[in-house]
């Protein structure tokens, strides 16, 4: 789903944020992305969200190089990218429903439509009592998972989160977790970055680290504990 | 590369037909209007703030204009009447002046031509002045022979090159013509219309960036909103859309506010002004704003909130990019 290919980020200051960084992402799997702060990661996701473009090598997305993306290609590039992110960035001056609508009001889907996809995203998240409510009513992990509905209420094949437990508890973290785990089953491929390195203990999945621009982890944490069965099969 | 033609790849995994896209675009205009309309509401103060001042800078210019128009009208019909008063030598009967009057008439620049006889003139004296006693008593008829000629074009210069011409003539003793206050009250109006040009283009300016600071403090206010907007794939347009639509609903109410100070205006003055014309024995009154105007003012005014949204959007939007 993604592709990094030897891909260089250096800002304007002269910093190297990223330093031929290469991997694949396949459809339904779940990796974190992990690494100190200032390592990367937020370079990674910006590359991905177009927010930034490569000083060198290609990314792809789908079968899409970014490379041959102009800026009017950007909007249609992040319908197909769900975001997910750790202050949850909800609007206050609306309701939940018109909150995860957002993105089918902006893809020009029809009204029926919207309403039915919607609700169908809420009961995934467990939030359907809620759509009438303002989010800020909401807990934190529920403002979370208000959050997730609106990324994935048009199905994007590509889920990106920015550390999505970040203010949450281990009970609530877990059933965050859980949401993604549902996603990734059904064939969509979810990217994590976080530092909560509880959380990638618990989750024996493959695990991407960042150190100083340099990719010099990849692969599935053997020393990690199982704690759990959290995502099913 | 050899690739086959029929993939549509994009189209393929688009999960919306292009009929639902229009509709959703005309949708989406219907609601950036209701949108724009209802933070105006939203925030009653400052959008009444704003339109009162674009009501304002427009207005002047606008009334201006109408008075000026009401002036050029009215001497017109001053023009009309401009004249030569051709004074003949007093030993030019009257055979040889009914003549040149005829000569005259034909002549280029000539509309026409009236003969005053010395005796008519006398008569016309006798009853208008109330000297009629003054006259009698002296021997002679004072006052010459008179051809009054009406010129067919009244620029001053064409007027003053008639005078010239007539003065010429053997038989004539004095050609009169008055254009000075002609000249000054074309200057004058010249003068005017440039002032109010000047006026005009002043004030719009300031009317557009009135609503570039408006919009600009709209688009600050709704920061997080646009990128959330940007992060879920909304195009640009998407974004400066309900801006637009508010930059003009601001014009457009700022317009018909001038209107209504206009008009207001213009009925405040008619009394007075109808009944100082009414003193000069003019036929002409205060005529209002023609419904041309009526009509352009506003839309004129919503071009113009639309520039300036324009211009704040394309400004500041560009700077708001999600961060995290």
């Amino acid at each position: 789903m993604i592709k990094f290919d030897r891909v260089s980020k250096r800002y304007a200051s002269g910093k190297d944020a990223l330093r031929r960084v290469s991997f694949e992402l396949p459809a339904g799997q779940l990796t974190f992305l992990t690494g100190h702060s200032g390592a990367g990661k937020s370079t990674l996701l910006k590359l991905i969200m177009m927010i930034e473009r490569p000083t060198q090598g290609q990314i792809f997305v789908g079968r899409q190089n970014l490379n041959g993306f102009g800026n009017r290609h950007i909007p249609l590039l992040r319908r197909k990218i769900g975001m997910v992110h750790q202050n949850h960035q909800l609007l206050f001056d609306r309701s939940v429903f018109d909150n995860v609508a957002l993105p089918l009001v902006i893809a020009g889907f029809p009204k029926a439509d919207i309403g039915k996809r919607v609700r169908a995203a809420l009961d995934k998240v467990g939030l359907l009592s809620k759509e009438k409510q303002n989010p800020i009513m909401l807990s934190g992990g529920e403002q979370q998972r208000v959050g997730i509905a609106r990324a994935v209420v048009n199905k994007p094949p590509l889920l990106l989160a920015d550390e999505p437990t970040g203010n949450l508890d281990p009970a609530l973290s877990a059933e965050i977790m859980d949401l993604f785990h549902d996603f990734a089953r059904v064939g969509v491929a979810v990217l994590i970055a976080t530092h909560d390195l509880s959380l990638i203990a618990r989750y024996r999945h493959r695990l991407l680290t960042l150190r100083e621009g340099n990719l010099i982890h990849d692969g599935v944490e053997s020393a990690t504990p199982a704690a759990g069965d959290w995502y099913g099969a | 590369m050899a690739r086959n033609p029929k993939r549509p790849a994009g189209a393929r995994s688009a999960r919306t037909s292009l009929g639902d896209h229009f509709t959703a675009w005309r949708h989406h205009h219907r609601d950036s209007l209701a949108d724009a309309l209802g933070r105006m509401r939203g925030t009653p103060g400052s959008t009444l703030l704003t339109i009162l001042v674009i009501a304002i800078a427009l207005a002047l210019p606008t009334g201006l204009s109408v008075l000026l128009d009401n002036a050029r009208v009215i001497t017109q019909g001053w023009d009309g009447r401009a004249h030569l008063s051709v004074f003949l030598k007093m030993d030019v009967n009257e055979e040889r002046q009914r003549a040149l009057a005829k000569d005259w008439a034909a002549l280029d620049g000539v509309a026409d031509t009236e003969v005053i006889t010395r005796q008519q003139a006398l008569d016309e004296f006798r009853e208008q002045s109330g000297f009629g006693d003054v006259l009698e008593a002296l021997p002679d008829n004072p006052l010459p022979p008179l051809i009054v000629v009406f010129p067919s074009n009244n620029e001053p210069a064409a007027l003053e090159a008639l005078q010239q011409r007539l003065s010429k003539l053997p038989e004539v003793d004095l050609a009169q013509l008055d254009v000075a206050w002609v000249r000054r009250l074309h200057a004058i109006i010249e003068l005017g219309q440039r002032l109010i040009g000047v006026l005009t283009l002043a004030l719009a300016a300031a009317v557009v960036l009135v609503v570039v600071n408006t919009v600009r403090l709209a688009i600050e206010s709704r920061r997080e909103e646009i990128v959330v907007i940007k992060i879920v794939g909304g195009t640009d347009g998407f974004v400066r859309r309900p801006f637009l639509y508010s930059g003009f609903c601001c014009g457009f109410a700022g317009g018909l506010g001038a209107l209504i100070l206009v008009g207001t205006a213009l009925w405040w003055l008619g009394g007075p002004v109808n009944q100082l014309l009414d003193l000069y024995k003019s036929e002409h009154s205060l005529t209002g704003m023609s419904p041309a105007t009526a009509l352009i003012l506003p839309l004129f005014s919503g071009a113009l909130g639309l520039l300036g949204a324009w211009l704040a959007v394309s400004r500041h939007l560009g700077e708001i990019e999600p961060q995290f």
